[in-house]
């Protein structure tokens, strides 16, 4: 049986010229913002000393989550030696390192002092959990880097179940990371809990598998490429489990923080009474993010839909941003209980809601940095082998077969 | 060590805390140095671990509408008086009231120059620093803003400088992009002198606020608070701040 062979696309269509020049104005505007941003001072943000991470935040922290949910594919190719998986899985690799480069560029751009990168690349504290995840974002990147190249060099193929199973386990650290920046802070009641570090780790199953879908289902629906209704079926099942794992993660989350009475008036806030919080986290994360994503793709005959589950996909990430909004900006709206039992007031807004409101530069550069992570894609997929030339149910089935 | 004082006391301050660790080094047992600082060194005093700063405030004796101590602190290390949200408040005055029976205190909050601070713990740089004596302090030259400190301080006692400054005092280095707070006037300290707001409470005649060395049992702020029952804020964290309360 012939090898399924990987390719890379053509790339000289008007579609992919029109989708990298939209991208490319896309980053370009962000690098604007973030320039802005630099030159003027938080002060053109919606941030202030109240809230002190903002929109960009929000982009960064879900890319940096997708990005470790994105290598999924890869891993249940390598990791747990799903044999069927494995044309799909250099894609994902590579679709993890664009994320990741993303959110991490809006990390850098949103600081108040970019110009110091250098510092934070040579200057460690290594009891800051900040500090660790450099030292993951890097590792995380390096090894999806060697992992890919053991997919893509026959040479090196035979440590490819190594490398997969390193950049698996490096994966959960990393999110565990991510996860942690929130969790160790002990004095802010939306945050402050070993439940944030699994329930990234759903989430980022979740996010990440949507972004795969959405590049996948692109690739193959601009290229004109075979794609099986059975491969999206297989997908789209297994996108329904990591959204219930998720939601589980959410349940618990919240459950248990409205088991103790000093979480309970954080909790109503942010379920109940939170305005724009409990919208977001009703309506864009549990309903248009979670159910209605878990209907289509659920559903017996709209899974095979391209459609149905490019829709399911967007609302996944639609939903994610909006979780990452009550997590980062509605932890921060919740004032700090500097006086437990006590009514507080002063000049520096203790004991009230903080008002957000984003300005545009910060959504620009976090769209900035999504552009750049699809626009890594679009690059990546035209130079280099990523995705197979069919991923139809029968060519994907024989690969396996031939390999086993 | 030189007693002469230059324009960026933030690179004295790290002159300082380098010569404190060779100190360090050549000690040949612990808490034993092989030499006194030296005389020339009356000035600007090196900063030890034998020593440990703090403040103690008597809420009974804080005035609800007083805010000199606030005024004071501005003054001394130039900031701006703030009417936005961006604006730094390196101590600010908040007023509690017991919701059951409604009765009120007045107090001071500033950075409580914790022995476990967070925002040390977290600052990915180590910008975020504590000194030998215990005053915690942000290194300008090494904050890269990434605002981690603020998000972990319990006390909200840190500020985020969101826009270009002009003006600033020679010995009190800010600057657009870092972040920054109380310092216990550190230039002041080490001149041997009583942080801004303290002096300024003392001058009001109210002389609710107590600069001292809380490790030297014959200093009048360890006697006040062996005098008196006196508190920490958020205690439940555990963090041993250096800044203690009464009366509350």
């Amino acid at each position: 049986m012939a090898k399924l062979a990987l390719r890379e696309i053509e790339g000289r269509s008007a579609g992919y010229w029109t989708l990298f020049a939209a991208l490319g104005a896309l980053l370009a505007a962000g690098l604007l913002a973030a320039h802005y941003m630099e030159t003027e001072g938080h002060i053109i943000t919606g941030m202030d000393n109240q809230t002190v991470w903002g929109l960009p935040h929000v982009f960064a922290v879900f890319l940096i989550v997708a990005a470790s949910g994105a290598l999924n594919v890869a891993s249940i190719a390598s990791a747990f030696d799903k044999r069927w998986y494995k044309p799909l899985a250099p894609l994902s690799a590579w679709l993890a390192m664009a994320l990741l480069v993303g959110g991490l560029a809006i990390l850098v751009l949103d600081l108040g002092r970019p110009d110091r990168l250098v510092v934070a690349m040579t200057t460690y504290n290594f009891k800051s959990i900040f500090a660790w995840n450099m030292i993951l974002y890097t590792g995380f990147l390096a090894l999806a880097a060697v992992y890919l190249w053991t997919m893509l060099d026959r040479s090196v193929s035979r440590y490819t179940t190594l490398a997969g199973r390193a950049a698996f386990v490096w994966r959960l650290v990393l999110t565990t990371g991510t996860g942690s920046i929130f969790g160790f802070l002990v004095a802010r009641e939306a945050y402050a809990s070993a439940m944030l570090a699994p329930m990234f780790i759903a989430l980022s199953f979740v996010y990440g598998l949507a972004a795969y879908l959405i590049a996948f289902v692109a690739l193959y629906a601009g290229t004109g490429r075979a794609l099986g209704e059975a491969v999206l079926a297989r997908l789209a099942k297994l996108l329904g489990w990591f959204i219930v794992a998720a939601l589980y993660f959410v349940a618990v989350f919240h459950l248990t923080n409205l088991y103790m009475a000093r979480e309970i008036a954080v909790e109503r806030f942010l379920l109940a009474g939170g305005g724009i919080f409990t919208a977001l986290f009703w309506i864009g994360q549990v309903l248009l993010g979670s159910l209605v994503p878990l209907a289509l793709v659920w559903h017996p005959r709209l899974n095979r839909s391209r459609g149905a589950l490019a829709v399911a996909a967007v609302l996944v990430i639609g939903g994610g941003l909006a979780q990452m909004y009550v997590t980062i900006i509605g932890g921060q709206a919740w004032p700090l209980d500097l006086f437990p039992g006590y009514e507080v007031r002063s000049s520096f807004y203790d004991g009230v809601i903080h008002h957000y409101v984003p300005s545009l530069p910060e959504a620009l550069l976090g769209i900035g940095g999504m552009a750049l992570s699809a626009l890594l894609v679009l690059l990546g997929v035209k130079f280099l082998k990523l995705a197979p030339e069919s991923a139809s149910a029968e060519a994907l089935a024989a690969q396996a077969g031939a390999e086993a | 060590m030189s007693a002469g004082k230059g324009p960026d006391s933030a690179a004295r301050r790290r002159f300082v805390g380098g010569a404190a660790a060779t100190l360090a080094g050549v000690a040949v047992a612990p808490g034993l140095l092989l030499f006194e600082v030296g005389q020339g060194a009356a000035a600007t005093r090196v900063a030890s671990s034998a020593v440990r700063w703090g403040l103690l405030v008597d809420t009974t004796l804080c005035g609800a509408d007083c805010t000199a101590c606030v005024e004071a602190c501005r003054t001394e290390n130039g900031l701006a008086a703030p009417t936005r949200p961006t604006d730094a408040q390196w101590i600010r005055k908040v007023e509690l009231t017991d919701p059951y029976s409604g009765r009120t205190k007045s107090l001071p909050m500033m950075c409580q120059h914790c022995a476990e601070p967070p925002c040390v713990d977290v600052c990915p740089t180590a910008a975020s620093f504590k000194r030998a004596d215990g005053i915690v302090l942000v290194d300008r030259h090494r904050c890269i803003g990434c605002r981690y400190c603020m998000m972990a301080c319990p006390y909200k006692a840190r500020s985020f400088v969101h826009e270009s400054l002009t003006g600033q005092k020679p010995d009190v280095p800010r600057g657009k992009g870092t972040v920054e707070g109380c310092t216990l006037c550190v230039q002041r300290i080490d001149r041997n002198e009583q942080p801004a707001c303290v002096e300024a409470c003392r001058k009001t005649g109210r002389g609710a606020m107590t600069f001292g060395d809380l490790n030297d049992p014959k200093s009048e702020i360890a006697h006040r608070i062996r005098e008196r029952t006196s508190v920490q804020v958020r205690a439940d964290l555990r963090l041993d701040p250096g800044v203690r309360y009464q009366g509350l």
